[in-house]
């Protein structure tokens, strides 16, 4: 089934290589001939970078290309019906910086506004039940499995279950004594959709810290309290400073996640609804009334500007999102490695 | 035990209980709602008053076609899971095992292109496809889906043959397998329960997506079940049937939800992959 991939004969070239290469020699754990392996990994990488450059590099290129065409219709200079969209060049973006300024840049605060108002809340209580699980001996199998069911719950259905508890005559009403139109515009729309996404969200930062907090030995909080350190110097000074990088990691994701927010206020609130309208929504909105010109523009400046808090992310607090995947060379010199890892993992938009 | 033992206990009690109930609470008040009357849909009590499966049979109803949704789902989610995991195996294998040069730059361009937000893919794929008339097919959401699906698959996975002892292929091979034969018979069987995870958390990410499946099609035989529960119509335009929509959404979470609860030690261990060395 799964082998059908690998052609045989390639396989076999590739394995009489390896099979004759000299048994392991101590300290290098893996001898195969570069050349071999390079071949080999070529044939199993190239069918994932394909499908990847189908399905994201080149609508991505035709996104921009997209984006400096109009929308087909009454060419105001000729008084034609065009069928073709006519090229436009920056017209959509100046567009967006000047007459639709106000739609964009009221999703672009919203969007900014959300996500870091839900990053910053899921990373407190991410960590608090990180810290709650860590400690938690009976019943931990209860709440991992608890744990587990707002990450599983799908996104648009949590959307249409918050707006039953945010229904006027809903129970979140009934819990406040208050009678607040939390779907309607406004301020408190916002509310409802930070608090339906910390939900769903922060079991996922919990869990990625509870792995962080899992690998810190035990004996460093014992030498800790030997010198006298009481359980919030313990915090802040092992805990935190520890579980620094899975934080770092899962904020990241985060992020990134929360600025393409779209299911979320889309059902709970609406489409086209000012207070909530995010640039995933405004994006997918033009695009369904088959304004894709100015819909492809504000795709690419949203592309961007996750691209841009991604590189900021990487470089400023050093974010190591691969991981060690390297081999026998990289078990000496850690800061080099460090320094390396980052420095690779910045250049990635630019190749 | 001391008196400050006791209340460290105490509190880690009251702890627990306060997530279990933070994370359950509004899923239980779904499962409450959907068992209830329509005539008492608004009522707040804990318990629904008296038990009715009206709301589940509304939702089977034929004019919904919920059932029809739900084959949707099933269908494009699996195919996503399924080519998926074929392409990501192999790559994740080289990632794993391979030495080759740019190997740190291809993962990390892999893994980047799910951070994609995935409206920027939507648009030109929605204006692509409504001109080749790929407009309501199943293949316009399962391309689209790719794009975050076969990263996920591919780090997972590099994950998984990171961890298995390189002395197994080591020991296949001095008994005289080929590299690929090794990988056949010996990794691939091993690697079955982190490919299985790897399955779960891909499924479980196609079967939640909403954007492409709700720009991609406007007709709803071919909706998938999210997009079909959202548009949902109750006796009136302007009545919401927050009861059918309850019991659907019950419906679509409950297969996910028993799956988490019978592997949650491996989809804690895959969704956690990576970020704790």
């Amino acid at each position: 089934m799964v082998d059908t991939k690998i052609p045989p004969g390639a396989a076999d070239r590739t394995g009489s290589h390896t099979g004759k290469s000299p048994a392991p020699v101590k300290g290098s754990k893996r001898t195969w001939a570069t050349a071999a392996s390079g071949r080999t990994a070529a044939l199993l990488v190239s069918p994932t970078l394909l499908v990847l450059t189908v399905v994201v590099l080149y609508p991505t290129l035709m996104a921009l290309k997209e984006s400096l065409y109009g929308t087909k219709g009454l060419d105001p200079q000729t008084g034609f019906i065009s069928d073709t969209e006519p090229f436009v060049g920056l017209q959509n973006y100046a567009d967006i910086f000047g007459d639709a300024g106000d739609r964009f840049w009221n999703a672009f605060w919203n969007t900014t506004f959300f996500t870091v108002t839900t990053v910053g809340l899921e990373t407190l209580i991410g960590v608090a039940m990180a810290l709650i699980m860590h400690r938690a001996f009976s019943g931990r199998a209860l709440i991992r499995a608890s744990i587990l069911i707002p990450w599983a719950v799908p996104t648009a259905i949590s959307g249409l279950l918050w707006r039953w508890i945010f229904n006027s005559d809903g129970i979140a009403n009934a819990l406040i004594g208050h009678q607040v139109l939390w779907t309607t515009e406004g301020f408190h729309a916002k509310v409802a959709v930070i608090i339906a996404e910390v939900w769903k969200t922060s079991p996922f930062i919990g869990l990625l810290v509870l792995a962080g907090l899992q690998v810190i030995p035990k004996e460093v909080y014992e030498a800790a309290r030997l010198d006298g350190a009481g359980p919030l110097a313990q915090f802040w000074r092992i805990t935190l400073p520890l579980v620094k990088p899975a934080l770092l990691v899962a904020v990241l994701f985060r992020c990134l996640d929360a600025l393409r927010m779209f299911d979320l206020p889309y059902l709970l609130i609406g489409a086209q609804k000012n207070s909530v309208e995010t640039l995933s929504m405004l994006a997918q909105n033009e695009a369904s009334n088959v304004r894709f010109g100015p819909a492809a523009a504000y795709a690419v400046l949203l592309f961007v500007y996750v691209f841009l808090i991604a590189l900021g992310f990487v470089r400023l607090l050093g974010a190591d999102l691969v991981g060690d995947v390297g081999g026998p060379a990289r078990t000496k010199g850690k800061s080099r490695l460090r320094r390396g890892s980052i420095r690779n993992s910045a250049e990635v938009p630019t190749a | 035990m001391t008196s400050t033992a006791k209340w460290r206990t105490w509190l880690l009690h009251l702890g627990v209980a306060a997530v279990v109930a933070y994370c359950l609470a509004p899923f239980y008040w779904m499962l409450v709602s959907s068992l209830r009357r329509s005539s008492d849909i608004f009522d707040t009590s804990l318990l629904p008053t008296s038990v009715s499966f009206e709301n589940y049979r509304a939702v089977f109803s034929p004019s919904q076609g919920f059932g029809r949704a739900l084959l949707n789902s099933l269908i494009v989610s699996g195919t996503t899971t399924v080519l998926a995991l074929l392409l990501a195996t192999f790559t994740a294998y080289a990632m794993a095992r391979l030495h080759f040069r740019f190997k740190r730059l291809i993962l990390t361009l892999i893994i980047a292109t799910s951070m994609f937000p995935v409206v920027s893919i939507v648009v030109p794929l929605l204006k692509l496809f409504t001109d080749i008339g790929w407009i309501n097919t199943y293949q316009a959401m399962i391309v689209p889906s790719m794009s975050f699906v076969l990263p996920l698959a591919v780090w997972n996975l590099t994950t998984f043959f990171k961890q298995m002892p390189d002395e197994l292929e080591e020991a296949a091979m001095i008994d005289g397998c080929t590299q690929g034969q090794a990988f056949r018979k010996v990794i691939i069987p091993l690697a079955a329960p982190g490919i299985f995870t790897t399955a779960i958390i891909c499924f479980i990410a196609a079967w939640n997506e909403f954007l492409i499946a709700l720009s991609m099609t406007n007709r709803p035989s071919i909706q998938t079940a999210p997009v079909a529960i959202s548009k949902f119509t109750g006796a009136t335009q302007f009545d919401i049937p927050f009861g059918s929509q309850m019991a659907a959404g019950v419906l679509v979470t409950v297969p996910l939800v028993i799956m988490v609860l019978l592997f949650q030690r491996r989809i804690v261990a895959g969704l956690t992959a990576g970020a704790a060395k």
